[in-house]
């Protein structure tokens, strides 16, 4: 046992939590509560540990071989800067969701069975992130695909349904677009490790492989990240979900399973070109635009916040695509900012689902003084997704305006100050329309949700006010790393086969 | 095997089903437990142990077969499976390393060697096996209103 067994601890808690809460959720009481909040405890505590240890590691990176075999041969997990960042960001909304479902869940039937699922699909998206085998990534985003379609279907209503139908249906397209992609580079390179498949590639010349490959990799990360042309499962999948998944899906699912795998390929194994970022930084401009005017007209509160999140992927996607160090930064920054009040965004319409029973604008009003916590948390969530100065948004945002006029596309930079002004027009929206105003005579004596529901968005609003903070220099290693692995492109593959070696 | 004219298929059928269903089965196993020898393994052996319960679904009805795996036991093994797959899974600790093989590997060719590869496969085989049967019974949970 030493410090690198922490690897697959990140697939084998939420793997055992599934399993054991569907099998005595049944039978104790209250026992499928527990687990879960052991587990994402523990998982959340684990992935801080493992930044802890990656700061001492040799050359920021650690190769976990599963079975005791050598990469090219068998799986390896790799936790480096950037798959720490994302287990970090992954984990901590997943707690807080955890935590948040406990009391929210309550409306529905089986929680046990949902405690499951949610479980499956905190390991898939850990297992994707850790993994450094690219049939292994396949898998993993499968769990946590096939998780999330039968999560978004969990009211079984007709609307829950259909979406979940629609949902299933564009995934399995992705998915089977991903699958054929990767079968073509194994065919071609003879290799599924991911380190090893990018030494391939740089030393093999081929003229068609990479640019087919990429464009299949393209659209099936693109439809699970929700890219504005591959985006229509999102508007029906996020507002059918019960909200706690809304957020997850939302918060991290789309990052996770779209933009990380789309970086990682992208970047660290196939080799970013200028075509390639090209293409991102247009679809990225298109969806951040296209995302934010679709949410304008939304009343529905949740189906407008997922139309802002194909508007805000489009941030992430424009300063990856920029691909100078500073558009990178602010892309991740930008991702976990949008991870966490956009999760809580979603936890708050869960709460004022759950006190009033509807989440048309139209209807409510005048909630901010029933509910005082879901209101101000509301209104400092509002501020950061448009991006007002104090708040984690507004650096995020500038960093990726910055560094769009540094790189000189102009045209860009102007597009994403208009989509942060639409999005505060809209957010304006739904602060007057929900919370502000005269409280309607049905909803006099609703009261403000239960305290664990109010925990987690406490803490995410604050996590909000304070997320600026990561950009002074004593923490910016968390988000420096992620950017040196990216900005690393294709060397990834020595790095980690040394790594391997020792 | 109740012989019950009012349900399921023809005698023909429920007579062919009673001599082969046992077999299928039997096959099953066999699949699972060469999965390190022969084409094969935990899936498919699993697939060919649900077909044998669907098949018997199929003839004679959606009773007789409810009542040798019912929902909740079809559930129950199913997490079960899991739980059996990650703890072999676990046992690798011992030697060291998550999924390391460290029971003895045997004579090549033999049923009893390739160490831990034949408690996967049982345990995969027990998931895909009740797995499967559990997704054919919530397709057939919809009936005629009578």
């Amino acid at each position: 046992m030493n410090n690198i067994t922490i690897i697959p601890l990140f697939v084998i808690i939420p793997l055992a939590a599934a399993f054991l809460t569907s099998l005595v959720g049944k039978f104790i009481k209250r026992s499928s509560e527990t687990i879960i909040f052991i587990s994402s405890l523990a998982l959340f505590a684990f992935s801080l540990y493992a930044r802890f240890l990656l700061n001492s590691a040799a050359g920021k990176i650690m190769v976990y071989k599963i079975g005791g075999w050598m990469p090219p041969f068998g799986i390896c997990m790799v936790l480096d800067g950037l798959s720490c960042f994302m287990l970090i960001t992954v984990n901590l909304i997943a707690f807080f969701v955890a935590v948040y479902s406990l009391s929210y869940m309550e409306q529905y039937t089986d929680k046990p069975k949902f405690f499951t699922l949610f479980s499956l699909m905190v390991c898939g998206m850990n297992g994707l992130i850790i993994t450094g085998d690219l049939f292994n990534l396949f898998v993993f985003l499968e769990i946590a695909s096939i998780a999330s379609y039968a999560l978004v279907a969990f009211g079984t209503e007709a609307e829950e349904l259909e979406a979940s139908f629609k949902y299933a249906i564009m995934g399995s397209v992705a998915s089977a677009f991903i699958f054929i992609g990767i079968a073509f580079l194994y065919s071609f390179a003879s290799t599924l490790n991911m380190a090893d498949m990018a030494r391939v590639l740089s030393n093999k010349q081929n003229e068609w492989v990479i640019p087919f490959v990429g464009v299949l990799f393209l659209m099936g990360f693109g439809l699970k990240s929700a890219l504005v042309p591959f985006h229509a499962w999102l508007p029906d999948a996020h507002p059918a979900a019960p909200a706690s998944i809304s957020a997850m899906l939302s918060g991290v699912l789309i990052k996770t399973l779209g933009v990380y795998s789309l970086i990682r390929i992208f970047f660290n194994i196939i080799g970013a070109t200028q075509g390639y970022l090209a293409v991102l930084m247009f679809l990225g401009a298109i969806s951040m635009i296209a995302g934010v005017v679709l949410a304008l007209s939304q009343w529905d509160f949740k189906r407008l916040l997922a139309y802002h999140s194909i508007s805000q992927i489009g941030y992430v996607i424009l300063g990856i695509g920029l691909g100078t160090p500073l558009g990178i930064l602010g892309g991740l920054f930008h991702l976990f900012n949008h991870s966490v009040f956009k999760s809580l965004l979603f936890l708050n319409s869960g709460a004022v689902d759950y006190a009033t029973g509807t989440r048309d604008l139209k209807e409510t009003g005048g909630l901010g003084k029933l509910m005082p916590v879901t209101a101000k948390t509301n209104l400092v969530a509002s501020m950061s997704i448009a991006g007002i100065p104090p708040f984690n948004g507004f650096f995020s945002k500038a960093i990726i305006i910055i560094a769009c006029l540094e790189k000189g596309n102009f045209g860009y930079a102007i597009c994403a100050v208009i989509g942060s002004i639409l999005t505060l027009a809209s957010f304006m929206k739904v602060q007057k329309f929900a919370f502000l105003g005269e409280i309607k005579d049905k909803f006099k004596n609703i009261k403000e949700v239960p305290f664990t529901m109010l925990f987690p968005m406490v803490c995410l609003a604050v996590i909000c006010i304070f997320g600026g903070l990561m950009l002074i220099p004593s923490f910016r290693f968390f988000l420096d790393d992620a950017v040196a692995v990216i900005l690393k492109g294709t060397s990834y593959a020595s790095v980690v086969l040394e790594a391997a070696a020792k | 095997m109740r012989n019950n004219p009012e349900t399921g298929m023809t005698l023909i059928v429920k007579t062919i089903t009673r001599l082969t269903v046992g077999l299928i089965l039997l096959f099953g196993i066999y699949i699972i437990l060469h999965g390190h020898l022969s084409p094969g393994g935990g899936f498919a052996g699993g697939v060919i142990v649900a077909l044998s319960f669907v098949h018997l679904m199929l003839a004679f009805g959606k009773d007789v077969a409810v009542a040798r795996i019912s929902k909740n036991m079809a559930s129950n093994l199913e997490s079960i499976g899991a739980m059996m797959f990650l703890l072999v899974a676990l046992l690798g600790f011992l030697g060291g390393s998550f999924f390391l093989n460290i029971l003895a590997k045997g004579n090549p060719f033999n049923l009893f060697s390739a160490g831990t590869i034949i408690l996967s496969n049982i345990s995969i085989g027990i998931k895909v096996g009740v797995g499967l049967f559990a997704i054919f019974l919530a397709l057939v949970v919809l009936e005629k209103s009578k």
